[in-house]
């Protein structure tokens, strides 16, 4: 073998690609047995819990973290914080495939991929809120995609398209913090219809209002949680703005993340209140939703706030990760621990491995693809004939 | 002690008066959180 061949199979043979490889293809086999053998034969899936992982993790925790597109759009374009520009592409793109992502996610849930465009085009749910989701979810990639598209236009070098895709910004903020606020809100208004499923603790009226409040966060944190692990992987691919600008939109996004979860507690508090549900707080499950409502919304809202106050960027990056995590915890809860709680514990749903590894499968799609678009288009740099147009 | 409720009406007037004294509480709450988390940032401007 020459050594340029060797040199080859050694850039190839990286760790990265060797386990994403190896996900990628058992990723393929669970995928046919999927399609072609139905969820009986890869999923613990039943009558009892029509939904589990691929709703729960795929969807529901999906869509939140990928709200960091709209938040920090509507920071930039629409509230002037031009301080925070060099966020919006890393973030809009991030949004782009969580939401690509979750589209993919449902075609193993419901199966026949085809007949997606069915609740728009044959028979219109109206009165569902999940034909809300559908169709806000269904928007909403579209305006992600064009306010993507002026990266892969530079990149393309399609001056006179990125000229328009560019001019659509504002109006593509507004549509998308419109859009967002709609189906983060109606994803836990779907649960209002279930209020003997859902443990009375998680259950309540204003759950459409916690899931909105609660995407915000995890929308911030995913923000410096994406952009802590970029700077670590890509330093190399990122301009002197960027790199200049990333103290201040971590500790900006930090601030902002504090004050929502502060807010986020403080309205749980009064959900509890509400259903005067003080007592259940003594149960198993309240001990659980305590965990949730004290280690995963309290203690970040208090990290962060002191992290800012002291300009303690690890800090602030590792709150990130925990709050990112509490997001995915109260998705869960709310979507598979507290759901049937009622039910015995033989009936019951956890997940089957291959149901894991299928959501592993296409989380690291998502990692690979946010990993060739960075490396080839102007994300974390500008490029250089666009240099200081905003 | 569990709170015994014979109506909807006894319900509601305990469970709206807790949450009146909570948003009160969160009033204050919120201003002061906003006043701890941007106080070194104030003082830093002055």
């Amino acid at each position: 073998m020459s050594d340029k061949a060797a040199i080859g199979v050694k850039t190839w043979f990286t760790p990265f690609n060797v386990v994403s490889g190896f996900i990628i293809i058992v990723g393929i086999v669970l995928s046919i047995l999927r399609f072609t053998m139905g969820l009986g034969a890869v999923t613990n899936l039943s009558n009892d819990n029509p939904w589990g992982l691929w709703i729960g993790f795929d969807l529901f925790v999906g869509v939140a973290l990928a709200a960091g597109g709209y938040v920090t759009s509507a920071a930039v374009y629409l509230l002037g914080m031009k301080k925070y520009h060099s966020a919006v592409r890393p973030a809009v793109l991030t949004g782009f495939i969580g939401y690509a992502l979750v589209v993919f996610a449902l075609t193993y849930d419901v199966g026949r991929p085809w007949r997606l465009p069915y609740p728009f085009l044959i028979q219109q749910g109206t009165t569902s809120l999940l034909f809300e989701v559908a169709g806000c979810v269904a928007l909403y990639l579209t305006v992600l995609f064009l306010e993507f598209m002026p990266a892969p236009l530079e990149w393309l070098g399609l001056k006179k398209v990125r000229e328009l895709a560019v001019r659509l910004t504002l109006a593509l903020t507004v549509v998308g913090v419109v859009l967002s606020t709609l189906h983060q809100s109606s994803l836990g208004a779907i649960f209002l219809i279930a209020p003997s499923k859902l443990h009375p603790l998680w259950y309540s009226p204003y759950l459409p209002v916690f899931f909105f409040i609660s995407s915000i966060a995890a929308g911030l944190s995913m923000v410096i949680f994406e952009s802590t692990l970029s700077h670590h992987y890509f330093a190399d691919k990122m301009d002197e703005t960027h790199l200049n600008e990333n103290e201040g939109v971590t500790l900006g996004f930090g601030k902002a993340a504090s004050f929502v979860l502060a807010g986020y507690f403080m309205i749980k508090v009064m959900g509890i209140a509400g259903g005067d549900n003080w007592r259940l707080l003594g149960t198993s499950y309240g001990l659980w939703f305590l965990v949730e409502l004290l280690g995963f919304v309290a203690l970040p809202s208090f990290l962060y706030a002191v992290g800012v106050r002291n300009r303690d960027l690890k800090l602030i990056k590792w709150t990130a990760v925990w709050t990112v995590l509490g997001i995915v915890v109260n998705r869960l809860n709310v979507t598979l621990i507290a759901f049937n709680w009622q039910l015995p514990s033989d009936q019951r749903y956890f997940p089957h491995w291959m149901e894991i590894a299928t959501s592993v499968f296409i989380v690291t799609i998502g990692i690979v693809v946010f990993r060739f678009i960075v490396t080839k288009m102007p994300i974390f740099y500008e490029h250089s004939d666009y240099k200081d147009i905003h | 002690m569990e709170t015994i409720f014979y109506t909807y009406q006894d319900f509601y007037t305990h469970t709206k008066g807790v949450l009146y004294l909570l948003m009160f509480a969160a009033l204050f709450g919120v201003a002061l959180f906003w006043k701890f988390l941007s106080g070194k940032d104030d003082a830093e401007k002055m």
